[in-house]
């Protein structure tokens, strides 16, 4: 652990060469902004179940507390 | 590697949410509880308004799920599930960070991601726009408030994004330390400018129409033909609390995101000097 704290003048390599990762890095991105639009979006400003206001109502509490317009 | 990466942020942000959840049940969901029966109570006092006045009067459906298991179950899976979210989007940032924004050690970077995501995602967004408790809200403007506050991230996020590489066009010439002030001048400028440029809550025309030009939705008292109060407005130190209890889950679900992850990404990217000496170098794709 000791060669962490030691500064360094050198910029630090590049670990993930975007080109060979970049399907895993935006199917990630895709899915996360997927999973927040059903937290937080669905059945309110928009609703792609149409009327159904199950998942709504069940992260009600979560949705109002993490910062989204609800109702 | 970038896998690995974001399984350990999905990780770091389910718990992180759990951690955002248990302080979210002690302290916010006492608030979220008081602010229904608010909602309830001025409700009853509308409808016997209305049934005075010979309007009509309709009644509201009965919820789908309890409050017991909105308050737990519910609020708990959206938290985690937020968390995870959340997780692996820092874990994409910091994978595509690592490398391009100078020296720093994992975990600093982490910290300084989580700190981009608190900012990003969440805190710039709700000095705009800032979270409500149940009864602040009209029905009627679900859909214009919901694209503002959408727009609202998504433009915080790019311009975050637009900061970060500013700041690194700008190193050669000024210096770290004056690109960063700069980059961050630069952020707080257009942040500002898109703030003031985009309309208030209250001022939407729907809420204009209706209620007169306020620059919220939070209730007003409400009174009845004669100009007399008959319930009070919505509690102004209730409102503070939510939204401070608001604020600090985030900062809890983003610092525990960073403090988890920081040193699972520290072992996954440093052990290969120390293993070097037994095994094979850890380079995996």
């Amino acid at each position: 652990m000791s060669n962490l704290s030691a500064p360094t003048s050198v910029s630090t390599p590049v670990v993930v060469p975007v080109s060979r990762a970049v399907m895993w890095l935006v199917g990630t991105a895709i899915v996360a902004f997927a999973l927040y639009y059903f937290i937080g979006v669905d059945q309110g400003a928009y609703s792609i179940f149409g009327k159904d206001m199950h998942i709504h109502e069940f992260v009600h509490d979560a949705r109002h507390f993490l910062g989204f317009p609800c109702h | 590697m970038e896998r690995k990466l974001i399984l350990r942020g999905a990780l770091a942000g389910a718990a992180a949410g759990l951690i955002a959840f248990v302080f979210a049940r002690i302290f916010a969901e006492p608030q979220i509880q008081a602010a229904i029966d608010y909602e309830s109570g001025r409700d009853a006092a509308q409808h016997a308004l209305d049934e005075a006045a010979g309007l009509p009067v309709e009644h509201a459906g009965h919820d789908i799920f309890s409050r017991t298991l909105q308050a737990n179950l519910g609020a708990g899976a959206g938290l985690v599930l937020f968390g995870v979210a959340m997780g692996a989007l820092f874990a994409v940032a910091f994978a595509i960070c690592l490398g391009r924004v100078g020296t720093l050690r994992p975990r600093n970077l982490a910290m300084l991601v989580a700190l981009g995501g608190f900012l990003g995602v969440y805190f710039v967004p709700f000095l705009k726009y800032p979270a409500n408790p149940p009864s602040i809200g009209h029905e009627d403007t679900i859909h214009d408030r919901g694209n503002l506050y959408l727009a609202m991230v998504a433009c915080s996020i790019v311009l975050l994004i637009g900061a970060v590489l500013l700041g690194k066009r700008l190193r050669p010439r000024f210096g770290n330390w004056n690109a960063t002030l700069l980059a961050i001048a630069a952020y707080v400028a257009i942040i500002g400018v898109l703030m003031a440029v985009l309309p208030s809550v209250g001022h939407l025309a729907a809420n204009v129409e209706e209620y007169g030009r306020h620059a919220t939705e939070t209730p007003l008292p409400l009174t009845d033909a004669k100009g007399n109060i008959v319930y009070p407005g919505f509690d102004a130190d209730r409102l503070y609390a939510f939204r401070l209890y608001s604020v600090g889950a985030q900062v809890l679900l983003w610092g525990v995101i960073g403090l988890i992850f920081g040193p699972l990404a520290e072992r996954l990217l440093q052990p290969r000097k120390d293993r070097t000496e037994q095994a094979e170098p850890v380079r995996t794709a």
